[in-house]
């Protein structure tokens, strides 16, 4: 196997086993066995639009799923949320069912653990930006102290202060997502649902968007499904990314993993053209140290690109690739990152 | 998808062809046997008797609880008047007209500037120097008490629906279907036989009369809610009351508010229909006019009603609009509230001792009624035979014909065309309830008042679509002249439907030809907005190919826009005939004699029976037509040439 950046070890915050999704005649009957699902799926008057899906999201990971136009990704997040009722599987939070969970409990888990960022944005055009991230808080009956208390922060967080009498109409579209992400970070959620929360802005608010998601997700750590159709955007923000076809997982990976070893010829064609130095880091292209000194130094969590003007100034020399506490990983010169990106030969890997 | 059968068009023929055989052979199939009929009517009225005996203390029960806001509204809006609430009576007196005045322009003020302002203060002098302010005052509180009624009862059969789309699908929506087509008229009678004659059984035909557009408004605004919307109500924890309070319904505000201005306008419709069992105000007093031919002052109570009409229809869009722009929560109008208030209240107060405020004084007001009555008078003397020659000239050629063949025409023969022509354009369901539909007025015995109805509404739908199709196409070449009609159509729009027999009687003299007239003037409008639409809808693409290909305009007009337009003109008529339907009901009262009379006249003897059976078969008649142009302007749409493989 190769060396791939080692896996964080976290606690499962969100999973779901054997998941199916049917729609057609009949299909909002829930299915007792896996055998009758298949079936049902098979028989050609169902549309499956989850097959069996089993995942694993841990605590405080950016958690992204990927597919073309139909693929099944907003059904995917839907099932996780519980905004549909899978026909078979189990969804787990925390370890507590929610498929299994009644209305009453499944709504107290919404009201404190759960948010939700929507592609246009969802905002009611009656309130104003305050109300609009105000209005989760009254819903669960929250004191108006507190609750005042609970939206200025998320305000603060989003740059949002100076504008909280505005309407949403009054606001630019990144103006309007931002709310919508206060208003999910106001309940103070352990579990963000993003679908597709970028893809109706322009490229430069968009980028300017995935940073401040970064950003906040560095002091919040959040568990978040993100749901998108940009790869670029989901290297960006994503620990780990699932590409979907055709309602069924085709893989599971750190985007790293994916670029470097495409599971099938599907995701190879999804991911062809990427710029690699965007994605690979430089811990991964690293050789073994050749020397315990060096002039330059680069974080092994940085991507090639970012390494490109240190380099540069080293003369593309080899120069130091540190981990998080500074200790030596390895070293890399512009050799390693060719061969990195040529994906011929990797360091430690001979071709 | 299309499932067009050329066959059918085939079996048509002969079907025909054998009906009109077997017709001639037997007089029966010629004219329904009366032995065949059943006693629908005294059956409804008999067992309406046993509801009414039994439920009368509901009933009262119900009347009480409507009579008290129904008394504070009329007092304090036009009469003034004691108001007994238990053991207090509170002596009221009216609000004085100069802070109405004053109130309702300062709304004009606030939410549409100073143009609004201006065309209310207008309105507000019209009133009253021409006498009308306490008729209008009065219609007006007919329309406050019955609004929040017509609103409420609206909304919660709109959510109701929404909730439970296959008790929509079965119940609520042919029933409001029926509840639309149904003329009016027939609601009054059960009201009145349940609640008696007076301000109460109006209310409540009212309410029932405007209830349907607010309930499918409300539906179809839930419905239509971007799913985001929906989706956050849940993920927010919501429970199902919290959804929909604080979330759905606030969220499809704004359509809603434009249900609001429709159940307005639709309310202010019913009350000066209702005006004539009992509710008194402009309609009571036009109608009055009407009898007495008095003709100046008909006119003007009649235009009162219009400028009434257009003051609710302005500010209600104002406020529609406003409130989607979201200037709904501009906090800086307290003041300005405070002082409007302070002002109503202080000249109701002075006007307890100083008369003109309260009352706007005689001296000040003017008439023209005798000048109009001399105009009249002039117009008859002086272009008696033009009149008299068009009358004339439209009942000979184009109405007598129409009615001659429509009334001998045998009925198992136009059955049978009914039934084809149902199974060709939708099917065989369509074809059942055209039979059904046929049949139900033949057993009633309503066969030849129904064959009146149609040949009017035949006559005006012909004398509309020659008239508003051209005009329509005239709006759409001359973009200046188009603004004109369209403005001209709004405002007929906005008109009390009654309001339109007005001027005809007094030219025409009663009769079919000036109910004739008022139902185009009063159907040729969906025609033209329709015929303007559909033009306007015409892809720019096509008619570019059309000038490339080197088309003359009128080779345009035939080739490229009347074929894409046809769909959505068809629909226009479709408007058109449900217009006429209902306007024909109206124009019983100029002695029509078809269905609507047969209505009117249950109405006066509270004849239960056949008012409702009369005003169903109506009803009936209009959903079979809207059900057949809708098949047929399906059938004529073109495919859409698919975008994608
Ligand atoms: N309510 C529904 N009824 C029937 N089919 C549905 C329904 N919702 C989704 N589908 C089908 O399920 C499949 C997956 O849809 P889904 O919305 O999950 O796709 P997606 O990957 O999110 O696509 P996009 O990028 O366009 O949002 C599609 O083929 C869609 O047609
Ligand atoms: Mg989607």
């Amino acid at each position: 196997m190769s060396k791939t950046t080692a896996p964080v070890q976290r606690r499962t915050k969100l999973s779901c086993s054997e998941i199916w999704k049917l729609y057609g005649p009949n299909a909002d009957r829930p299915a007792a066995s896996r055998d009758e699902v298949e079936s049902r799926a098979a028989n050609g008057r169902c549309f499956a639009a989850l097959s069996d899906v089993s995942l694993d999201i841990g605590e405080g990971e950016i958690f992204v799923v990927m597919g073309l136009s139909g693929s099944g990704k907003s059904t995917l997040l839907r099932c996780l949320a519980q905004l549909v009722e899978p026909t078979f599987g189990n969804v787990e939070l925390d370890g507590r069912s929610l498929t299994r969970m009644g209305q009453a409990e499944l709504r107290e888990v919404r009201r404190h653990d759960m948010g939700m960022v929507f592609q246009h944005f969802g905002l009611l055009p009656h309130l104003t930006v305050a109300g609009n991230v105000a209005l989760p808080l009254k819903i669960r009956g929250e004191k108006a102290e507190s609750r005042d208390h609970a939206v200025a922060t998320a305000l603060e967080l989003t740059g949002l202060a100076a504008m909280a009498d505005r309407l949403p109409a009054q606001l630019s579209g990144g103006q309007q997502q931002r709310v919508g992400l206060a208003r999910a970070l106001a309940v103070g959620p352990g579990l963000l649902f993003l679908d597709e929360p970028f893809s109706a802005l322009d490229p430069l608010i968009r980028r300017e968007l995935q940073d401040e998601l970064i950003r906040l997700q560095a002091g919040l750590h959040k568990t978040m499904v993100f749901v998108t159709h940009d790869f670029s955007e989901a290297v960006r923000v994503g620990d780990r990314v699932a590409i979907m076809k055709d309602g069924r997982l085709r893989q599971v990976g750190t985007p790293e993993d994916i670029v470097r070893q495409p599971a099938d010829d599907y995701v190879r064609n999804f991911v062809a053209g990427v710029d690699l130095t965007r994605v690979i880091r430089c811990a991964t292209a690293a050789r073994p140290a050749s020397r315990s000194d060096y002039a330059h130094a680069v974080s092994g969590q940085g991507r090639l690109s970012d390494a490109a003007e240190t380099l540069m100034a080293a003369g593309g020399g080899p120069i130091a690739v540190q981990g998080e506490d500074g200790s030596l990983i390895g070293e890399i010169d512009l050799h390693a990152v060719l061969a990195a990106v040529s994906g011929k030969s990797l360091a430690g890997e001979p071709a | 998808m299309t499932r067009f059968r050329p066959r059918a068009i085939w079996l048509l023929l002969p079907a025909a062809v054998a009906a009109l055989w077997i017709a001639q052979q037997f007089s029966w199939a010629t004219r329904f046997p009366k032995a065949w009929e059943l006693p629908v009517a005294k059956t409804v009225s008999k067992s309406a008797a046993v509801v009414t005996d039994n439920l009368s203390w509901l009933t009262r029960l119900f009347a009480t609880a409507i009579e008290v806001p129904m008394t504070l509204v009329v007092a304090l809006l036009s009469e003034g008047g004691a108001l007994t609430l238990g053991g207090f009576a509170l002596d009221l007196p009216p609000l004085s007209w100069s802070g109405l005045a004053l109130a309702v322009v300062w709304l004009g003020w606030r939410t549409g500037g100073p143009g609004l302002a201006l065309l209310q203060a207008l309105g507000c002098a019209y009133l009253l120097f021409f006498g009308q302010w306490s008729a209008a005052m009065l219609t007006l509180a007919s329309v406050v008490i019955a609004v929040p009624f017509a609103l409420g009862a609206g909304v919660v059969l709109g959510i109701v629906a929404w909730r439970m789309p296959r008790l929509d699908r079965w119940l609520v929506t042919p029933v409001l279907d029926l509840m639309q087509t149904v003329p009016a008229f027939a609601y009054l009678v059960p009201t009145l036989v349940l609640f008696g004659f007076g301000p109460v059984s109006a209310l409540i035909a009212t309410v029932i009369f405007a209830l349907p557009p607010m309930a499918r408004v409300t539906t179809l605004a839930l419905s239509r809610l971007p799913g985001a919307i929906t989706d956050l109500a849940a993920m927010m924890g919501c429970t199902r009351g919290q959804a929909l309070w604080r979330v759905l319904l606030p969220a499809a505000m704004p359509m809603l508010l434009v249900g609001l201005n429709q159940t307005v306008m639709m309310t202010l419709n019913m009350v000066i229909i209702a005006s004539m069992i009992g509710a008194g105000g402009l309609g009571f007093d036009v109608l009055l006019a009407l009898r007495q031919l008095d003709i100046g002052r008909g006119l003007e109570a009649g235009a009162a009603i219009v400028v009434l009409a257009i003051m609710l229809d302005r500010q209600g869009r104002v406020l529609a609009s406003g409130w989607s722009r979201g200037q709904a929560v501009s906090r800086r109008r307290g003041l300005g509230l405070v002082l409007v208030l302070g002002a109503l209240l202080g000249t109701t107060l002075l006007g307890q001792i100083h008369a003109p405020l309260r009352a706007f004084p005689e001296s000040w007001q003017v008439t023209t009624g005798s000048t109009m009555d001399s105009l009249v008078a002039w117009l008859n003397v002086n272009f008696f035979d033009t009149i008299e020659a068009v009358r004339v000239f439209l009942l000979m050629n184009l109405m007598n014909p129409i009615r001659i063949a429509l009334a001998s025409a045998p009925w198992l023969g136009v059955m049978t065309i009914v039934a084809m022509l149902g199974w060709v354009l939708g099917g065989w369901r369509l074809a059942v309830l055209g039979l059904g539909v046929g049949g139900f007025c033949l057993v009633t015995g309503l066969w030849d008042e129904t064959m009146t109805t149609i040949y009017l509404c035949l006559t005006a739908a012909i004398l509309s679509v020659s008239l508003g199709v051209p005009l329509g196409i005239a709006g759409h070449r001359w973009p200046r002249f188009g603004k004109l009609l369209t403005l001209a159509v709004e405002l007929l729009q906005t008109m009390p439907s009654f309001v339109y027999l007005i001027p005809v009687v007094m030219l025409l003299r009663v009769g079919d030809v000036s109910a004739m007239i008022a139902i185009v003037a009063f159907a040729v409008t969906p025609v033209i907005r329709y015929t303007m639409a559909a033009f306007e809808a015409v892809p720019p693409a096509l008619t570019e190919a059309g000038t490339v290909m080197g088309c003359t305009s009128g080779q345009m007009l035939r080739h490229v826009q009347l074929p894409v337009a046809l769909p959505t003109i068809l629909l226009g008529i479709n408007q058109c005939f449900l217009f006429s339907l209902a306007m024909v009901v109206i124009t019983a009262l100029v002695g029509t004699r078809d269905l609507g009379q047969k209505v009117y006249i249950a109405l006066t003897k509270a004849d239960v029976g056949s008012g409702l059976v009369a005003g169903l078969c109506l009803g009936l008649v209009g959903i079979l037509v809207d059900r057949l142009f809708r098949a047929a302007a399906a059938r004529i749409a073109p495919q859409e040439p698919s975008s994608h493989a």
